[in-house]
């Protein structure tokens, strides 16, 4: 056994979100979040890393909690499990596509440990809440002995394994804003098996539709390109149009030219790229049936 | 090194862990109770399914710490006595198994979707499982199996 595999690994799990921001930043990069464990345990067995301190953030209060914002929005602790969120009486219902997503991950036994903030700060750009997260709008509140700062979820991730989180600084929640009526959102993505495989494709799109017409549109893709990617033209594309064939063909254009994939066993470059403007538009279609397109 | 207590099958233990022990560790190794597996090291075979506080989990997917004061139950203590579970008693009868090393995550897990979904459709208990890896049976038994205890865990 090599030096770093001996040396042992303390545990802490802290009540207060305070004490877990001072033992992180203490820890000087030694300290590693642990929310489910889902991406850190497999890591650490595989000796990727080998952190001197893990860090449960799972018995602190605000970052377990699901709330409803005083704007009508929702409050998503950073550490809460999809099978927790599945169970909330209302939030699967104004956020479909981002629960959908998030329950993708794993089967339930991963689902009753996994949470969308792990999801983000392991920075897969395959992660399945990811793009939906991001179609969403959704923010996330981040705490660090600097104080707190809000970023939208799109400025997270800044290559595979890398998120633009200072040393120290933890994510606490999502802010999902108000939904206006007549939207909903939607989230598919490829994959070679049925069950339990990574994205080779992911695509989130979140929509408003009035009297037929798309009013506003947020469209993300995963798995395509080194972060989860926001496609501005393809929002643009689908906005002020009936989502006929034209408007959708333009969006999946848009779809394909913001894809820089890798070619791996999973998908070649042409295929991650074709299957991208396929996606979004089964996606944009299924938002739009939720939205109640008429 | 940091001491952990929880209730296993009902019985009261405790013991000195590193911070690095998983739970699956912790139960073959210093209770030695080895009827949980260890079929993988990526927390996809579902070999380690375990209860934690009525909740079926990987124990391979969390830290002994983790299940500080936590109530564990593990296929050993399923049984009552000499009598089978009713999911045991289900996989024996349809051949749910044939090597066996699947089978006490897929019972543990099996008794878990039983309990909160007793009238889970074929299509349901195949969708549960797929945390549950089996190379030899092809699932069919164990989807017959798992039917079967559906009707005799309610009786
Ligand atoms: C069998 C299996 C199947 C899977 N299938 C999928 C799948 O289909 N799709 C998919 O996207 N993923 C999948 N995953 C990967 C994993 O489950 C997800 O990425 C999951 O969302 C991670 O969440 P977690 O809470 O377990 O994170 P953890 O493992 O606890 O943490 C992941 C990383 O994020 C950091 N971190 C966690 N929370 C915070 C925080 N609040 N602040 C700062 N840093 C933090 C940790 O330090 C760690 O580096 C799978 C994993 C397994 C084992
Ligand atoms: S040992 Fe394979 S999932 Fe736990
Ligand atoms: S019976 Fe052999 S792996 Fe399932």
């Amino acid at each position: 056994m090599t030096g770093s595999l001996m040396t042992d690994i303390r545990y802490l799990a802290p009540h207060t979100l305070d004490e877990a921001v001072s033992a992180y930043a203490d820890a000087a990069g030694a300290a590693r979040i642990l929310a489910g464990g889902t991406d850190l345990l497999v890591q650490m067995r595989s000796g990727m890393i080998s952190p001197g301190l893990i860090l449960d953030i799972k018995k602190i209060s605000e970052l377990t909690e699901i709330s409803e914002t005083p704007e009508g929005g929702f409050r998503v602790g950073a550490a809460v499990s999809g099978a927790v969120l599945a169970e909330h009486p209302t939030f699967g219902k104004v956020w479909p596509g981002v629960l959908e997503a998030l329950n993708l991950i794993g089967s339930t036994q991963i689902q009753g440990r996994a949470s969308a903030g792990g999801n983000l700060c392991n920075g897969s750009p395959a992660g399945d809440s990811v793009p939906a997260m991001i179609a969403a709008g959704a923010t996330v509140t981040v705490q660090g002995p600097g104080g707190r700062r809000d970023i939208p979820v799109e400025a997270v991730p800044v290559g595979p394994g890398r998120t633009n989180l200072a040393p120290g600084e933890i994510l606490v929640s999502f802010t999902l804003p108000p939904r206006a009526p007549g939207s909903s959102d939607a989230y598919l993505r490829m994959i070679p098996r049925t069950e339990m495989d990574i994205a080779v494709v992911g695509c989130g799109v979140n929509l408003s539709m009035k009297d037929g017409v798309c009013t506003a549109a947020r469209v993300a893709l995963g798995a395509v390109a080194p972060t989860v990617v926001l496609v501005e033209d393809a929002a643009k594309a689908l906005i002020g149009s009936k989502l006929d064939d034209a408007a959708l063909e333009a969006a999946a254009t848009a779809c394909r030219a913001a894809c820089h994939p890798i070619d791996d066993k999973r998908g070649t470059i042409v295929y991650r790229t074709k299957v991208a403007g396929v996606l979004l538009k089964r996606t944009a279609g299924i938002a739009a049936d939720r939205a109640g397109r008429s | 090194m940091p001491t952990v207590s929880m209730t296993v099958n009902g019985k009261k233990v405790s013991g000195e862990v590193e911070g690095r022990t998983l739970l699956v560790q912790f139960l073959r190794e210093n209770l030695r109770l080895t009827g949980t597996h260890v079929g993988c090291d990526t927390s996809q075979c579902g070999a380690c399914v375990v209860h934690l506080n009525g909740d079926s989990v990987k124990s391979c997917t969390m830290l002994a710490a983790q299940a500080d004061g936590a109530e564990v139950t593990t296929i050993e203590g399923l049984a009552d006595g000499e009598t089978l579970h009713p999911m045991q008693e289900a996989f024996r009868e349809h051949h749910g198994l044939q090597c066996g090393f699947c089978t006490p995550g897929m019972v543990m897990s099996a008794v878990d979707l039983v309990k909160k979904n007793p009238k889970a459709s074929e299509a349901e208990i195949r969708e549960w499982l797929e945390g549950n890896i089996c190379r030899c049976t092809g699932y069919h038994n164990i989807v017959k199996a798992i039917q079967h205890a559906q009707t005799t865990m309610s009786a």
